[in-house]
C-alpha cells in the first residue's frame, strides 16, 4: 500500500527522492513555512477530532476520556507550547566570549538536518507518530511517516489526513508491514524516529549504521513499581491502578510489576481491588473506561503468559477473545524466574513480588535491565531518594505513575535497553536538529595570530600557552585565544 | 584479556566509587597532573609516531586536554546538581528536574593523528560524568599508545579506567563486549562497523568522523592573511588533521595569487626546503605516505611534488586546476596536498558543497557579509569558521562534532560530560492533594474531562485566547492602580506642601 494523495503511484524511493529535493530547495527552511505546516498540523487535530476518536475506538476501543487526553491533547499542548517556541528555539545561541575573541563571534546554530524517517507504535498511535513530527518540522526537516499497520484504522486516517493538511512536497506518509518497512530502511536518511520494541531496534540500527544515521529509540522494558515505607495506601493504589490499567496496560511507562513487603501486600491487594472497583464497577468489561487488546495475536500472548506463570491470579484473569477483552489482573506469590518476569508484560496483568528490605527491591531492580520509567510510592523522602540515588531509568517518577511524560520540560526517553535519545516539547526539536558550532572572525589581531605560525620559538610558545590556557579569574574560567 | 578489563571496569563502576564528586575531582586533578609531570615524554613519544613538533604537541593536544579538566573541576558540581524544568498547573507543588547521571562503562578508541588528545578529552567527559571507561589507544601511534599503557595506571584508578592496547583483532574483541556507550574517532569505515557492533547490544555511540572540509576563498577578502592561516592550518601535523582545509574553492581569476601567496608562506615557515625545518612533519607510515602519492597522480602540481620515502616525507604540495572527479577529490586526504578547485561564483560553490557529503568543518574567507549568510544558511556542516581555520575547535564552549557521514554527537568542554551522562527525568511528587487528581480517574463524566483538560493543557499564549485576554485586562488594571496611587501620593504631598 503506497501513500495516498497526488503521488499515489510512487515508489518508496521516488518519495524519498521528492522529498529530498524539496529539502535541498530549502522550502523547509523558513520559519513562517514551519510555522505554517505546524498551524495545519493542529488544524488537522481540531477539525477531525470525531474520526480521530472514531479511529482510535475502532484499534484500541479507546475510551474517548484516554484518547482525548493521552493522544488528541498531548500532541495538541505539544503543538502550542512548539509554535510559540519556535521563534526562539532557531535563535543562534552565543558561547562565552573571552578577551582575544572579544572580536570574534562564537555561536551554535540549530540546523535542520534533512529527510528523516519517522516510524510509529500501534499503542498510542497518533500521539507516537505525531509528536516526533512536531520536532521534525520545527526543525525544517522533511519527514517520512511510517504509522503503524497493527492500528489500522489510525493508519489509513492519518494516511489520508496528512496529505490534506501538510505540504505533500515535504512529508509523506508510506504504510506497509514489515517488508515495507524493511526495503525503506535500505534507503538513507538523515535520522530516524523509532518506537517499538528491542528486538526490532536493533535491526533499525544496524540498518542506520550503514549510512552513519543518528537514531532516537523509544523502546520499553519493564517498569518497576516499588511500594515501601509510610504511605496513604489507598491514594497510592489508585494512581498504581490508573497508570497499569490505562490503554488496557498497553503503554510503554505503565508500571510493569510491583515489589513490596509481604505486610504492605496485605494492605495493597484490598485498596487495588477498592481502585479498580470504583474505576471501572464490577465488571469491567461494562465499563466504557475500560480499553481492550489491540490484536487477536496480542490477546493470546497474554492469555500464554498467564497460563505459564507459577504465581496465583487473585483479580482477574479472565477475558474474551472475540472483543478482545482482557480483564484487570493482578498475580501474586511468584518470583524473578516467572514467565511473567521474562518479558515486558504490555498487557492489564500485574505481577506483585515480595521482597524482605529496599535494599533486595533495589538489588532486583539493578540486576535488570535499565527500565524506560521508574516508580516509587512513599511518603518517606529518604526512601525515594535512595531509590532514585541507587537505581537507574530513562525517567523517574515518585507517588504517581506515567504523567511525568506529560510535562513538556522533561525529556522522554530510554537509557541502555530502553532506548536512546530523548524527545517532547524543546528536546524533540534538539532530536532533529544539528547543533553547528560557528564561528566568525575578523583579519584584525593578526600580530597576535603570528604568535602560532612557524619557525616555532620557545618565546612563542610561551606567550600562546599563556594566551590558550583556561586562567581562573575572579568571575569564572577564561580562555584566551 | 579485553574482556577481563571490561569485566573489571564494570564491576569498579558497580561499586559506585565513581560516582562521588569527590573522587571524579580527584581523578581529574590525577590526569592533569600526568599531562603536566609528563610532557617531556609525551613529547617525545609523538616526536617518534609522527615526528611532532616539540613546539605544536602543547598547543593542539595538551592545551585542549587541561582547558577540559580546568572547567570540569570548577563547575562539576553544578553540572551533577538537578536541573528544574518548567511545571504545570497540576504539578505546581512537585519538583520537576533533570538529573545527569553516569551511563556505566564507556568505551573510548582513540586515533593516531592526536593520539593524546583524541583520547584523554573523552576521557576527561566520561571521568566527569562518574562512568568507569576503557582506553584503546590508536595502535598506529605505537609509541603513545605503549606511554599511554605505561602512565595512565601510575595516576588513575587502574580498575576503573583500563588502557587495552592492540590492533584490529584486539579492538574487534572489545567490540563484541558490552558497553554503555562507544566514543569512536577515526574515519566512516570503521566508524560504520562500530556503529554495527554498537547495536547488537543497543548502545549509543558518538562518532567523530571526517570528510573533506571544504574551503573557500571569496574574491572579496583579505587574500594573503587567509593564505597565511590556511598554509598554518593545512600544513601543521603535515595535514594530518581531521578538521585540516582539505582542498581550496576559488574563483579561477584569483587561484595564481592564492598559489602565489601560499608559496610565499610556506617559504616563511619552513624555509627553502621543509625537509631540514624542525617544524615540519612526517606522514604516520608507508600505507598512508603511498596513498598520498597515488592521489597526487595525475594531477597538475603548482608547488612541491617531491618526497622520501625513507623518511615519510612529502613536500607541502598544491595542485591547480583539479577537476571535481579526480581520485583526490573522492576522498578525504590527510596529509600536506592542497587541490584548487575553481568555481565560478557562489551559487556554483554552495552547489559544489552540497553535492557531496556534509563535512566535518566548513571554511569561509570572505569581507562581504552577504556571501557569509549564504554560506551559513545554504550549507551545513559540523563546524563552520569564517576567515580562519581550525580555531574554533580550541573554543571548548562550542560542541565539537560532524553531521551526516561526518558524524554522529558531539564533544569538548560540557558537551562531552553531557553526551557521556544520562539525563533523567525526574517528577517527585507527594501522594496529597489527592482530590486534583480525581478528575483523571473513571467513570469518566464530561466535567471531569474538562477539569482534567483544564489542568493538563499548555498554558502557552496563542492557543489560549482568554488567558491572554486575562493577562492585558490585569495589567490594564494593575496600570490604572498605580496611577491613582501615584495621583494620591502627589496630591497629599502637595496638600502637605
Amino acid at each position: 500500500m503506497s501513500s495516498f494523495g497526488v503521488f499515489e503511484m510512487e515508489s518508496q524511493r521516488q518519495i524519498i527522492e521528492r522529498l529530498r529535493a524539496a529539502f535541498q530547495s530549502g522550502v523547509t527552511a523558513p520559519l513562517q513555512f514551519r510555522l505554517t505546516q505546524l498551524k495545519s498540523l493542529l488544524s488537522l487535530l481540531e477539525d477531525n477530532e470525531p474520526q480521530i476518536l472514531e479511529a482510535l475506538q475502532k484499534d484500541l476501543a479507546k475510551p474517548k476520556f484516554e484518547a482525548v487526553l493521552s493522544e488528541i491533547d498531548m500532541v495538541v499542548n505539544d503543538l502550542c507550547y512548539t509554535i510559540n517556541s519556535l521563534p526562539t528555539w532557531i535563535q543562534p545561541s552565543y558561547v562565552g566570549k573571552n578577551l582575544a575573541t572579544k572580536l570574534d563571534d562564537c555561536f551554535v546554530r540549530r540546523e535542520p538536518l534533512g529527510v528523516v524517517l519517522i516510524i510509529g507504535a500501534w499503542n498510542y498511535p497518533l500521539q507516537l507518530i505525531l509528536a516526533p513530527l512536531i520536532g521534525a518540522i520545527a526543525a525544517g526537516n522533511c519527514a517520512i511517516l511510517k504509522p503503524s499497520e497493527i492500528s489500522r484504522a489510525t493508519e489509513r486516517l492519518l494516511a489520508q489526513l496528512i496529505p490534506k493538511y501538510l505540504s505533500q512536497e515535504c512529508f509523506a506518509v508510506i504504510c506497509g508491514g514489515a517488508e515495507e518497512t524493511k526495503s525503506l530502511l535500505e534507503n538513507r536518511f538523515d535520522h530516524i524516529f523509532y518506537t517499538g520494541s528491542q528486538a526490532v531496534a536493533r535491526s533499525i540500527l544496524q540498518a542506520a549504521a550503514v549510512h552513519l544515521t543518528p537514531v532516537t529509540l523509544e523502546l520499553g522494558g519493564k517498569c518497576p513499581c516499588l511500594i515501601y515505607g509510610r504511605l496513604d495506601m489507598l491514594a497510592a493504589a489508585k494512581r498504581l491502578v490508573w497508570s497499569k490499567f490505562f490503554n488496557a496496560g498497553q503503554s510503554c511507562v505503565a508500571p510493569d510489576y510491583v515489589l513490596c513487603t509481604p505486610e504492605m501486600r496485605e494492605e495493597l491487594l484490598p485498596a487495588i481491588a477498592k481502585a479498580l472497583s470504583i474505576f471501572y464497577g464490577s465488571q469491567p468489561k461494562q465499563s466504557e473506561d475500560f480499553s481492550r487488546i489491540v490484536t487477536d495475536r496480542h490477546w493470546d500472548r497474554l492469555m500464554a503468559l498467564l497460563g505459564k506463570t507459577q504465581g496465583r491470579v487473585v483479580m482477574g484473569g479472565e477475558g474474551s477473545k472475540e472483543d478482545k477483552y482482557f480483564a484487570p489482573t493482578v498475580v501474586v506469590d511468584l518470583d524473578g524466574s516467572d514467565a511473567l518476569m521474562q518479558e515486558e508484560i504490555f498487557g492489564p496483568i500485574m505481577p506483585i513480588l515480595t521482597i524482605e528490605s529496599l535494599e533486595q527491591g533495589i538489588t532486583f531492580i539493578n540486576q535488570r535491565e535499565k527500565p524506560l520509567a521508574l516508580y516509587v510510592f512513599s511518603d518517606e523522602s529518604q526512601v525515594v531518594n535512595m531509590v532514585l540515588e541507587r537505581t537507574s531509568s530513562g525517567g523517574f517518577c515518585s507517588n504517581d505513575g506515567i504523567v511525568h511524560m506529560t510535562l513538556p520540560g522533561l525529556p522522554f526517553g530510554g537509557v541502555g535497553a530502553s532506548g536512546m535519545g530523548s524527545y517532547h516539547g524543546r528536546w524533540t526539536f534538539e532530536t532533529f536538529s544539528h547543533r553547528r558550532g560557528c564561528m566568525l572572525r575578523g583579519w584584525g589581531l593578526e600580530r597576535i595570530s603570528m604568535l602560532r605560525y612557524p619557525p616555532y620559538t620557545e618565546s612563542n610558545l610561551s606567550w600562546l600557552r599563556w594566551a590558550t590556557s583556561a586562567k581562573k579569574k575572579s568571575w569564572g574560567v577564561c580562555s584566551v585565544m | 584479556m579485553e574482556k577481563q578489563a571490561v569485566d573489571g571496569a564494570r564491576r569498579a563502576f558497580n561499586s559506585g566509587r565513581s560516582r562521588p564528586l569527590q573522587y571524579r575531582k580527584q581523578q581529574l586533578s590525577a590526569l592533569l597532573r600526568l599531562i603536566r609531570e609528563r610532557q617531556a615524554e609525551i613529547v617525545s613519544a609523538l616526536k617518534r609516531d609522527i615526528s611532532r613538533s616539540e613546539f605544536d604537541t602543547p598547543i593542539f593536544e595538551l592545551i585542549g586536554i587541561e582547558n577540559d579538566i580546568k572547567l570540569a573541576e570548577r563547575n562539576l558540581a553544578d553540572w551533577m546538581a538537578p536541573q528544574p524544568v518548567k511545571k504545570t498547573l497540576l504539578t505546581i507543588t512537585d519538583d520537576v528536574y533533570i538529573k545527569a547521571e553516569p551511563l556505566g562503562v564507556v568505551l573510548i578508541i582513540g586515533a593516531w593523528n592526536y593520539p593524546w588528545s583524541l583520547t584523554l578529552r573523552p576521557l576527561v567527559g566520561a571521568i566527569a560524568a562518574g562512568n568507569a571507561a576503557v582506553v584503546k589507544p590508536s595502535e598506529v601511534s605505537k609509541s603513545s599508545a605503549s606511554l599511554l599503557k605505561e602512565l595512565l595506571p601510575q595516576y588513575l584508578d587502574t580498575e576503573m579506567y583500563p588502557v587495552v592496547t592492540g590492533g584490529v583483532p584486539e579492538t574487534q574483541e572489545l567490540l563484541k563486549q558490552r558497553f554503555d556507550h562507544i566514543f569512536y574517532t577515526g574515519n566512516s569505515t570503521v566508524g560504520k562497523l562500530v556503529m554495527e557492533a554498537a547495536a547488537r547490544h543497543l548502545a549509543p555511540v558518538t562518532l567523530e568522523l571526517g570528510g573533506k572540509s571544504p574551503c573557500y576563498i571569496d574574491k572579496d577578502c583579505d587574500i594573503a592573511v587567509a593564505c597565511r592561516r590556511i598554509t598554518w592550518g593545512k600544513f601543521a601535523n603535515c595535514g594530518q588533521t581531521c578538521i585540516a582545509p582539505d582542498y581550496i574553492l576559488c574563483h579561477p581569476n584569483i587561484q595564481h595569487r592564492v598559489i602565489e601567496e601560499i608559496r610565499q608562506t610556506l617559504l616563511e615557515f619552513y624555509g627553502e626546503d621543509p625537509k631540514t625545518s624542525p617544524d615540519y612533519g612526517r606522514i604516520i607510515n608507508q600505507h598512508h605516505f603511498d596513498r598520498l602519492l597515488a592521489l597526487i597522480e595525475g594531477c597538475t602540481v603548482a608547488v612541491g611534488g617531491e618526497s622520501d620515502k625513507s623518511q615519510c616525507y612529502i613536500t607541502p604540495t598544491i595542485l591547480k586546476d583539479v577537476l571535481p572527479h579526480a581520485r583526490i577529490m573522492q576522498e578525504e586526504i590527510f596529509g600536506p596536498v592542497l587541490p584548487i578547485v575553481t568555481a565560478g561564483d557562489v551559487n556554483e560553490v554552495i552547489r559544489f558543497i552540497n553535492e557531496r557529503p556534509k563535512p566535518l568543518a566548513l571554511y569561509v574567507f570572505s569581507s562581504n557579509k552577504k556571501v557569509v549568510r549564504r554560506m551559513l544558511n545554504e550549507t551545513t556542516s559540523g563546524g563552520v569558521l569564517v576567515n580562519d581555520v581550525m580555531v574554533h575547535y580550541t573554543i571548548n564552549a562550542l560542541p565539537f562534532g560532524g553531521v551526516g557521514n561526518s558524524g554522529v554527537g558531539r564533544y569538548h568542554g560540557k558537551h562531552t560530560f553531557d553526551q557521556l551522562s544520562h539525563h533523567r527525568a525526574c517528577l517527585i511528587k507527594s501522594l496529597a492533594m489527592e482530590r486534583l487528581n480525581m478528575a483523571r480517574y473513571p467513570p469518566m463524566t464530561p466535567s471531569r474531562l474538562r477539569t482534567s483538560m483544564f489542568f493538563l493543557r499548555s498554558r502557552s499564549g496563542s492557543c489560549d485566547q482568554a488567558l491572554r485576554a486575562w493577562a492585558v485586562v490585569s495589567s490594564l488594571l494593575a496600570l490604572a492602580l498605580l496611577i491613582s496611587l501615584l495621583v494620591v501620593l502627589l496630591r497629599d504631598s502637595n496638600i502637605a506642601a
